[in-house]
């Protein structure tokens, strides 16, 4: 699916990322504290089961890197759709593709089954946007692209 | 027009996985599943409910993404991710894998036979066609490696009744190929999908051919032979295909699957929305300029993506179709009433 996985002595593709601040914890509501009334899902939901993704290649999450941020994330509960649009710090192909699957295994993990799950890459910052938003898009590609499980899963786990 | 099509029965066929693919057997008595939990189950009916009659396992090491039955219904044959593509041989009401076809670098999207049964076709992540031919002793050779396409092959389809291969691909083409001197070669491309071509079915004459996209449209192509009366311009020997008709603006999600009905002539699509459509050419449009209309719409036919829609070769209206859900489901489609 992408080229070889990141790290492994090679140099860094993107060796001074600018870091951005993170955001304070959600504020709950006093509607989402009574158990008795149903809460739909929304963006700032979907933000937080992303924003601490690992970076493939810093030791930083997809929030510290502006990665994600929580104006690109879409919601439709009703509707059961969730799109989310990534921004690339670098111009690299690989990588772009890796976060964007680990966006993706992160979502279709934590959502209930009926979500339709959208990652793409916001628009107008990648060279290769249109061919990887085809690979993300294509669920057999995704399904069949278990040799990049195990860096999707170092990516997903939190750091010690 | 949400009666015309009404459910029988549904089945958690492959449950805890995907369901990637149904086959009905030629004589439409058994209906063959694969998925991601790596078995083919066949489905029968009994008494007025549908059982699964066996399940073969241990033939493939990753999901199984197609199946396929052979023209006199006594193979089966199975393509999958770990790269080969297994051929499974009835005896008595038992299947065996009597032979593993390698050759593939990776995942193998699709299957199909020849008409007369002689010759087998798989297409793969490595972007090649393989055309394979089978002896009487069993025994396959791949006769031609089809390297047409610039990406991934999603979909090989085998003409109704010549010896003509078309094939789907992630290069968004449909490309038709054909024997010529002992070797096979790419005879027509079909260009005008805007993304990932899916699938493909032909009709019952063979003469048209539908194809679906992740551009959420339907093509239907039509043959032209040289010396058409229509005046459409062949190179060579070698029939034109045009798109005559595209089916746009009813699917809001990817189209998975496509399957024209040999009985009826009813053309069935498997969304990534969940809906099941059912379109019929309206009998008074023209042959060179159809148009088809919704006949059938079913949303929330499944709980995920639909990816196949399978028609009875024989029961005419008896339509199959699964999902990621891991669920089967078995449908009536009666054509609504046109006044």
């Amino acid at each position: 699916m992408v080229g070889p996985a990141p790290g492994g002595g090679s140099p860094l593709e993107n060796a001074n990322p600018l870091i951005y601040r993170r955001s304070g914890e959600r504020p709950v509501t006093a509607r989402e504290e009574d158990d008795e009334l149903p809460d739909s899902i929304d963006d700032r939901e979907i933000f937080d089961l992303i924003r601490s993704i690992n970076d493939p290649e810093h030791p930083l999450t997809l929030e510290e890197l502006n990665v994600v941020e929580q104006v690109r994330v879409k919601v439709n509960d009703a509707e059961s759709t969730v799109v989310v649009e990534f921004t690339p710090t670098i111009p690299h192909c690989s990588m772009a593709t890796l976060i964007g699957l680990s966006i993706k295994v992160k979502l279709i993990r934590s959502l209930p089954e009926r979500f339709k799950v959208d990652v793409h890459i916001t628009p107008g910052t990648q060279a290769s946007e249109h061919a990887v938003n085809k690979q993300l898009a294509d669920k057999e590609r995704v399904a069949a692209a278990s040799h990049l499980l195990e860096v999707v899963n170092q990516c997903l786990s939190a750091r010690s | 027009m949400k009666d015309s099509l009404s459910l029988l029965a549904r089945i958690a066929a492959h449950p805890d996985s995907r369901c990637w693919f149904l086959a009905w057997d030629p004589s439409g008595t058994l209906l063959a599943s694969c998925g991601g939990d790596r078995s083919i189950r066949l489905w029968g009916k009994e008494g007025s409910g549908w059982v699964c009659k066996s399940v073969l396992g241990e033939g493939h090491q990753r999901t199984i993404r197609k199946v396929a039955w052979s023209p006199c219904g006594s193979y089966l044959a199975s393509a999958s991710f770990d790269a080969t593509t297994c051929i499974w041989k009835k005896s008595q009401d038992e299947f065996e894998c009597v032979t593993t076809l390698e050759g593939h670098e990776n995942e193998v999207k699709s299957v199909s036979w020849a008409p007369s049964g002689s010759l087998l076709a798989t297409c793969s992540r490595d972007k090649s066609v393989w055309v394979w031919e089978v002896d009487e002793e069993d025994e396959y050779e791949c006769v031609s490696v089809l390297n047409a396409h610039t990406q991934d092959v999603k979909h090989v389809v085998w003409h109704p009744n010549q010896e003509l291969l078309a094939s789907a691909s992630y290069d968004d083409t449909v490309k038709l190929y054909r024997e010529e001197e002992d070797d096979w070669v790419c005879c027509a491309t079909l260009e005008g999908h805007e993304s990932t071509v899916w699938s493909l079915a032909f009709d019952q004459s063979g003469e048209r051919l539908a194809s679906c996209s992740d551009d959420k449209t339907v093509r239907i192509w039509h043959q032209y032979k040289p010396g058409n009366e229509e005046g459409m311009v062949c190179s060579g020997a070698d029939p034109s295909w045009k798109c005559i008709c595209t089916l746009s603006g009813f699917h809001t999600r990817t189209i998975y699957d496509v399957a024209w009905c040999r009985l009826t002539g009813a053309l069935a699509t498997a969304c990534g929305d969940d809906a099941i459509r059912i379109f019929e050419e309206e009998p008074l449009s023209s042959p060179q300029q159809p148009t088809f209309a919704l006949t059938a719409h079913m949303p929330r036919a499944h709980s995920q993506d639909v990816n196949c829609v399978a028609w009875n070769p024989k029961e005419p209206g008896l339509l199959a179709s699964c999902s990621d859900d891991g669920e089967l489901a078995f449908w009536k489609y009666q054509r609504p009433e046109v006044c």
